[in-house]
């Protein structure tokens, strides 16, 4: 079992009114919100929390990419993964991931990623997620209709440019370059790990079992209403009759660990509530542009995360309705270890990242259930799964699988 | 009667579904975003008149083939290829907003094909200073209020009605979806393609067409559109956004009087 820790990096200072007196947290989030000041500090609080997290021994360190966005502050996720490898020597390095239809040529990530593996020595993931749509088609504009073709085309480029031996001319019908020929190339062999944060499309999940890549489902709506992707993601492995190694998925889920149940929700609930209600609080217009989902995967009738439903669900929740739904695992070690092992077993995930940092939790008390997370609750789970081995995992991590 | 029919292009790459109706000069009619059914009173009042063919755009209730379409220049050129498999040489081309683009782009790319041109709240052009609603992502329980004069007026509140039925409301939306999506593939995120340097090449009588109490898409671009195409007509109806369908008899009068026959 591999245990992640992920940090959104969200905005700490939204105002009490947030959510009743602006529409949006994503895609129009008004400047005056924004305090460059007490963002340049938080940059460095989640460097240190992340940093933290490793000597603590937690298996890998997850960032990820995000626009205009005041719950994710990294638009760079591989800015902070670069100096997380000058400060870490251990974890793996995930980075979940580069939108590749977003850069221009997509080589950008086939090279950044390649300088990551070699400064981490190996321990790089590449998370290719194909990106919401309040990022690709709203903060970067690109349309809805060739967003999936523009990223398997990219997809499909920066594979090659990492594996064919020589220069090769790509005409793609997005990008088209006479001379690929990436200088440096990444350590990992044939290139490193490649994991897929994905939403519920029945596409996705046989695209990733087919190029036998890690799928992940980024939720967080916690592991009960997770069940039912994950469970759709296994039957399609199922289907394509590929084996089914736990490591092939990975899963989010938001833990809180106090002392004791009672401790938890006093340390933690105003936290929490921040994350969903205002972190949550996306526009139903940016919700889903026009054609960012499939005709198929609508027809499966599975909702956006955020938007008008997913708000009307959020705004009647106070902290017994966040762990009854399964949304956070919060309480004391004992709760907690009982809950994450059913997480863990009943969605068969391999790679577990935990958001241990919500909403608007600052350092100390973030530190704190890292802290007790890694020393009550980790090395408990960490033996599930014996007999499985980990074909996914960089290969530069120390004792890595 | 309304004659409902698909005619395929290119091998079956892309199939449009037209209707039809009506007797007299041919015109084409080329439907926006928001309008649900293809036939409307409106083209109803042209078909006394006018051999009117209003195709759905590839991607829109039965015309498909929209992710073969790369650019504004190949939906043109399909809508070429629909005319001649139509065997229609030239012909009044009448467009509201995102069809009212179409019909401009068709005009100015291949000018023989249009005979008269009525816009209609065309989309196309681009003010930073004025920027048009972004129509395609408004939820559906915002748009009456920015479509129509009155949100109140019967045809807004039958606009607005969704199937009650839970199947049939969860196809409408996914319909809707589907609708939009084939359209925003040639205006996303900013509805300017370059028309402006297209314009001066239309040399067909063009009449264009707004509600005066449009909020979708202000009334400087009637402005705009009128500067920019040369002898363009301007007239201004007592509706919004949704002109042809709030008034649709009026609507109908003014463009058969530019027409003529």
């Amino acid at each position: 079992m591999k245990i992640c820790f992920f940090h959104l990096m969200p905005y700490r200072f939204l105002p009490e009114d947030f959510e009743r007196r602006y529409r949006s947290v994503w895609v129009d989030p008004p400047h005056s919100l924004f305090d460059p000041e007490k963002c340049g500090g938080l940059y460095h609080e989640f460097l240190d929390e992340l940093e933290f997290a490793e000597a603590q021994g937690f298996d890998g360190l997850c960032v990820n990419e995000h626009h205009n966005n005041a719950y994710g502050l990294m638009p760079s996720p591989n800015l902070m993964a670069a100096t997380l490898t000058r400060r870490t020597s251990r974890a793996a390095v995930i980075v979940l991931g580069n939108s590749l239809a977003a850069y221009n040529p997509p080589l950008r990530v086939a090279e950044e990623f390649a300088m990551l593996d070699l400064l981490s020595r190996g321990r790089l993931v590449a998370g290719f997620p194909v990106g919401t749509s309040m990022d690709m088609n709203f903060a970067y504009g690109i349309d809805p209709a060739t967003l999936r073709e523009r990223y398997y085309e990219a997809h499909d480029l920066v594979i090659q440019a990492w594996t064919r031996p020589e220069m090769f001319a790509f005409n793609g019908k997005y990008t088209q370059v006479r001379y690929v020929n990436i200088w440096p190339q990444p350590l990992q062999k044939p290139h490193p790990p490649v994991w897929i944060p994905g939403g519920g499309s029945v596409e996705t999940w046989e695209w990733t079992a087919k190029l036998d890549y890690v799928y992940c489902y980024l939720s967080y709506y916690g592991y009960k209403r997770g069940k039912a992707t994950m469970d759709g993601f296994w039957e399609a492995i199922a289907r394509m009759g590929v084996d089914d190694n736990p490591y092939r998925a990975g899963f989010l889920q938001l833990v809180c660990v106090a002392d004791t149940d009672a401790e938890a929700e006093r340390l933690y609930f105003p936290h929490v509530h921040y994350f969903y209600q205002k972190c949550l609080n996306v526009w139903e217009g940016f919700a889903e542009a026009p054609g960012y989902r499939t005709v198929k995967t609508l027809q499966t009738g599975t909702k956006p995360q955020v938007g008008a439903q997913a708000k009307k669900i959020r705004q009647s929740l106070d902290w017994q309705k966040y762990l009854d739904q399964g949304y956070v695992i919060a309480g004391s070690p004992a709760t907690v270890r009982a809950q994450l092992t059913e997480c863990i077993k009943s969605l068969r995930v391999g790679h577990l990242m935990v958001l241990l940092q919500i909403g608007s939790m600052p350092k100390d008390l973030t530190l704190h259930n890292t802290a007790l997370f890694a020393r009550e609750v980790l090395p408990h789970v960490r033996d599930l799964w014996p007999g499985h081995k980990d074909r996914w995992w960089p290969s530069g991590v120390p004792n890595g699988a | 009667m309304v004659l409902d029919r698909t005619l395929d292009i290119r091998d079956g790459a892309v199939r449009f579904r037209v209707l039809s109706g009506g007797r007299g000069p041919h015109l084409v009619y080329f439907h926006s975003f928001h309008e649900r059914g293809g036939w409307s009173p409106f083209l109803d009042h042209l078909a006394a008149r006018y051999t009117v063919l209003a195709p759905f755009h590839p991607g829109v209730q039965g015309s498909s083939g929209v992710e073969t379409l790369d650019d504004v220049l190949d939906l043109v050129l399909a809508y070429d290829e629909l005319l001649d498999r139509l065997g229609i040489g030239a012909a009044h081309l009448v467009g509201h907003f995102f069809g009212g683009m179409v019909a401009a782009e068709l005009a100015a790319t291949l000018r023989p094909r249009a005979a008269k041109l009525v816009l209609i709240s065309p989309l196309g052009l681009w003010r930073d200073d004025a920027p048009s609603e972004d129509l395609l992502i408004l939820p559906h329980e915002d748009l009456p209020a920015v479509l129509f004069r009155d949100p109140a007026s019967e045809v807004a509140r039958g606009w607005a009605t969704l199937p009650a039925g839970e199947e049939q409301n969860i196809a409408a939306q996914i319909e809707s979806i589907q609708r939009r999506a084939a359209m925003a593939k040639f205006v996303w995120p900013i509805p300017d393609r370059g028309l402006k340097k297209r314009l001066h090449r239309i040399t067909a009588p063009t009449l264009v067409l707004w509600g005066e109490a449009d909020r979708a898409n202000p009334l400087v671009y009637a402005e705009e559109w009128q500067r920019r195409v040369k002898g363009a007509a301007l007239s201004l109806l007592p509706g919004g956004h949704m002109v042809l369908h709030e008034v649709p008899d009026a609507a109908a009068a003014v463009v058969a009087e530019f027409l003529g026959t």
